[in-house]
């Protein structure tokens, strides 16, 4: 005969765990009877904007913001339409999504994992918002990625560059516009062979964290195929701010190529420190000595102002192209702010229409039917060229910008100039390819 | 050998900041006993200070030059500095160019406002208050004053130019050369560091506030308001700190955050030194930066994964085990 042993301590205990129980999160209980996550019941629908609004990418985060109130001003039908008039796919009306005018939230990624993690899920679970989107690194990318395949919702990403987001920590609910460490190197290599010759030692330094590893691992693959070497790879701390101690042996390493694979405030430095060393002076192996920066940036170049005169980089997009998508693009957003709007800005607020337009194909806001719709569809009109979302790991492939500093900036947003558009067929790879090796994308989760 | 001494180099260079803003840290521990961690925002306002200055310096008047556009296709304004046409191309030019060293004239009489204000509005509420207090006071005065600064200047990173005839670098040997800018910013951190020290060794009034460091009771009971001159030394202290960020902005262009980057190291400094030790700071300043520097060489990253991030921390406890005063500290202070 079984004996029921009442104690306080047990009634607690009990207690405890039926009460955490009740408070799970409403995503996995509330929104169930309506077959996925937040499924918009009113005349309204919610975005969740997921951007860095303090810290060091607070600028990159502001810009990214500014192309997200632009997309929803364009979205309901505001503005002069943006790009929703060069956009291949006509499904988008100016009425908002399938009928409902588009409201936003917005959340502080602060660019840490933990942080970005907790505003998603707040606008995810109080705000009711349906779709994340933002970011301005790659850490924080695949942490928020994570949540929204838990949460069941889509993630559009913002910047992010590691290969790693649609490689090894893919998810059947993200989705990347932005182009990737693999597509930099592919690019990048051919014009650094074209301008510098196929003889040269490259020096890289490396931030110490996913994006730096992958861009690492994609430049010295693409340049070594085509016969440079790499002498050395130094992996410095992401919180590093004087790289002079890292800069100085490169001085006599006999390399005459130093490869900054930094980003934000850490490229900002150490290419000002790599400067002040002389070594754009140096001549080495009886060349030139070069630097080069793989993933540029508008807000970073001018951060590190008249040093990147001459270094050559890659972009995703640049407020210059000639298409008549950016054209729209550049002249909605200066004329609403002013300014040309930076990579970041472009390609959260082409995230922004792409999820739009998504959802109006499918006749749906269920996220495995967004998924579907983006899942190999092809588009063009939104500044990039043609472009595909490839099904097998939901990474747009496009072409990529090849750029350089530019010699006589004619304003402080004209630092870089265009020297060579790469097409998307050289900077494609296959679904398995080893530097994107190790995960899957499982299926999609509607959150029900 | 060249690699020895390059490092050696970058470790004085790094621990002329380390040793200026720690300097700072302690004498204002030394004199008024309180824990300050919003010195390196002062650090960080200096460097802003520059940032003002060529900001004034740049201000401009607009000109349309209508055989250029714009990004948006409009005719394009340009923009010409009013020191340029006050004082010609040239001239003009060469004051923008060397606004950093003139920054330093700007900077004094604005970081010694900045220090009488934060000791005499805030921190002096705070003398009889435990240092756990102190700390959490000027720790949220330091993110208050970060925060005031991301919002008027940004949160990227802002650069301020060595003027051109000191950039570049001098060979130094045959084989070894070295940004000039940097070897500016010792020689600087060493006349700041002399000065200080001549101050204090020197002069009346530096003899009082050593006096007061020592025995503070004992002075004020020989009729000296040394509350007063404490006063002083906060904003003598606070100069320091900025003069040193001033001069710091070349090297790395000034961001909101740098205050904070150099915060803890410099009270790792400071407490590796020896509390309220000044010789104690300096010293442990160019050790701890040298160290740092040889950390960082690929050859010892290889021997010991990792030494890099965690050297100056790793010497703090084994000089706090095998001396628990640090370097240099006097018996009964902190203690």
């Amino acid at each position: 005969m079984s004996k029921l042993n009442v104690t306080r301590r047990g009634v607690i205990k009990t207690g405890a765990v039926a009460g955490a129980g009740l408070a799970l999160p409403t995503y996995l209980s509330a929104a169930s009877h309506s077959g996925y996550t937040n499924a918009p019941t009113g005349s309204t629908v919610t975005l969740g904007f997921n951007v860095p609004q303090t810290g060091p990418y607070a600028d990159e985060g502001a810009d990214e913001l500014r192309a997200y109130e632009l997309a929803v001003e364009h979205l309901n039908g505001g503005g002069d339409g943006g790009m929703l008039s060069t956009f291949s796919s006509k499904a988008l009306d100016g009425t908002g999504i399938l009928g409902k005018k588009v409201e936003y939230v917005t959340g502080d990624t602060q660019t840490k994992s933990d942080a970005a993690r907790a505003s998603a899920k707040s606008m995810i679970e109080k705000d009711g918002a349906i779709m994340i989107t933002g970011g301005s690194s790659s850490g924080v990318a695949i942490a928020v990625q994570g949540l929204c395949q838990e949460a069941g919702v889509i993630f559009m990403a913002g910047l992010t560059h590691s290969n790693d987001t649609t490689g090894k920590d893919k998810k059947a609910n993200g989705f990347r516009h932005f182009f990737n460490g693999y597509m930099s190197g592919a690019a990048l290599a051919p014009v650094l062979a074209k301008m510098y010759g196929n003889d040269r030692k490259a020096y890289h330094l490396t931030a110490d964290y996913t994006w730096g590893w992958t861009q690492q691992e994609s430049i010295a693959a693409a340049t070594e195929a085509l016969g440079w070497e790499t002498v050395n790879n130094v992996l410095t701390p992401l919180a590093a701010t004087d790289f002079s101690s890292y800069i100085a042996p490169v001085l006599n390493s006999g390399a005459d190529v130093l490869v900054l694979n930094h980003y934000g405030g850490n490229m900002v430095n150490s290419l000002t420190n790599a400067v002040q060393f002389g070594l754009r002076e140096k001549v080495v192996n009886g060349k030139d000595f070069e630097i080069v920066v793989p993933l540029y940036s508008r807000l970073m170049a001018k951060g590190a102002g008249a040093n990147v005169k001459g270094i050559f980089g890659s972009t995703n997009w640049h407020w210059s192209l000639q298409d008549e998508g950016s054209k729209a693009f550049v002249k909605s957003f200066g004329t609403k702010y002013g300014f040309p709007p930076s990579q970041a800005a472009h390609t959260c607020y082409v995230q922004t229409l792409l999820y739009a337009d998504a959802a109006q194909r499918a006749g749906s806001f269920n996220p495995c039917a967004i998924a579907e719709a983006l899942e190999g569809y092809e588009f063009d009109g939104l500044g990039n060229g043609p472009t595909l979302y490839r099904a097998e790991d939901h990474q747009c492939f496009k072409d990529v910008l090849v750029v350089k500093g530019k010699d006589n900036p004619t304003s402080e947003f004209d630092l870089l100039e265009i020297v060579e558009v790469t097409p998307r067929a050289q900077v494609e790879y296959a679904p398995d390819h080893p530097m994107f090796a190790g995960g899957s994308l499982g299926s999609c989760n509607p959150g029900a | 050998m060249d690699a020895i001494i390059l490092q050696v180099l970058n470790g004085l260079d790094k621990g002329s900041a380390y040793a200026l803003i720690a300097l700072g840290l302690t004498l204002i521990f030394g004199t008024l006993g309180v824990v300050n961690f919003a010195h390196g925002a002062l650090f960080m306002i200096g460097a802003f200070c520059s940032v003002t200055l060529q900001r004034i310096l740049n201000l401009s008047f607009e000109t349309v030059d209508p055989t250029k556009t714009d990004f948006l296709g409009n005719p394009l304004k340009v923009k010409t500095p009013y020191v340029e046409s006050w004082f010609g191309p040239e001239m003009g030019s060469t004051i923008i160019d060397w606004s950093v060293p003139l920054a330093i004239l700007f900077a004094i009489p604005i970081m010694i406002l900045i220090g009488f204000v934060m000791e005499r509005g805030l921190i002096k509420h705070f003398y009889k208050r435990p240092h756990a207090d102190q700390i959490l006071v000027t720790f949220g005065l330091a993110i208050v004053l970060q925060e005031v600064i991301k919002y008027f200047y940004g949160a990227n990173p802002i650069q301020t130019p060595a003027p051109e005839a000191l950039t570049g670098v001098a060979q130094l040997t045959s084989t070894i050369v070295y940004p000039i800018w940097r070897i500016v910013y010792f020689c600087f951190a060493v006349a700041i560091i002399g000065a200080v020290f001549a101050f204090l060794q020197f002069t009346t009034f530096g003899m009082v506030v050593r006096a007061g460091m020592a025995d503070r009771e004992t002075v004020g009971l020989l009729g000296i308001d040394i509350d007063k001159r404490f006063t002083l030394m906060f904003g003598l202290a606070a100069a320091v700190a900025g003069l040193a960020g001033v001069m710091y902005g070349p090297i790395n262009a000034p961001n909101y955050h740098m205050g904070m980057d150099f915060l803890v190291l410099s009270f790792v400094v400071v407490v590796v030194g020896g509390m309220g030790s000044l010789p104690g700071a300096v010293a442990a300043g160019f050790l701890l930066g040298i160290l740092e520097s040889f950390a960082s060489m690929k050859e010892v990253i290889t021997l010991v994964p990792g030494i890099n991030q965690i050297i100056i921390y790793l010497v703090a406890i084994v000089i706090l085990l095998t001396r628990p005063r640090g370097l240099m500290g006097r018996k009964g202070v902190m203690e």
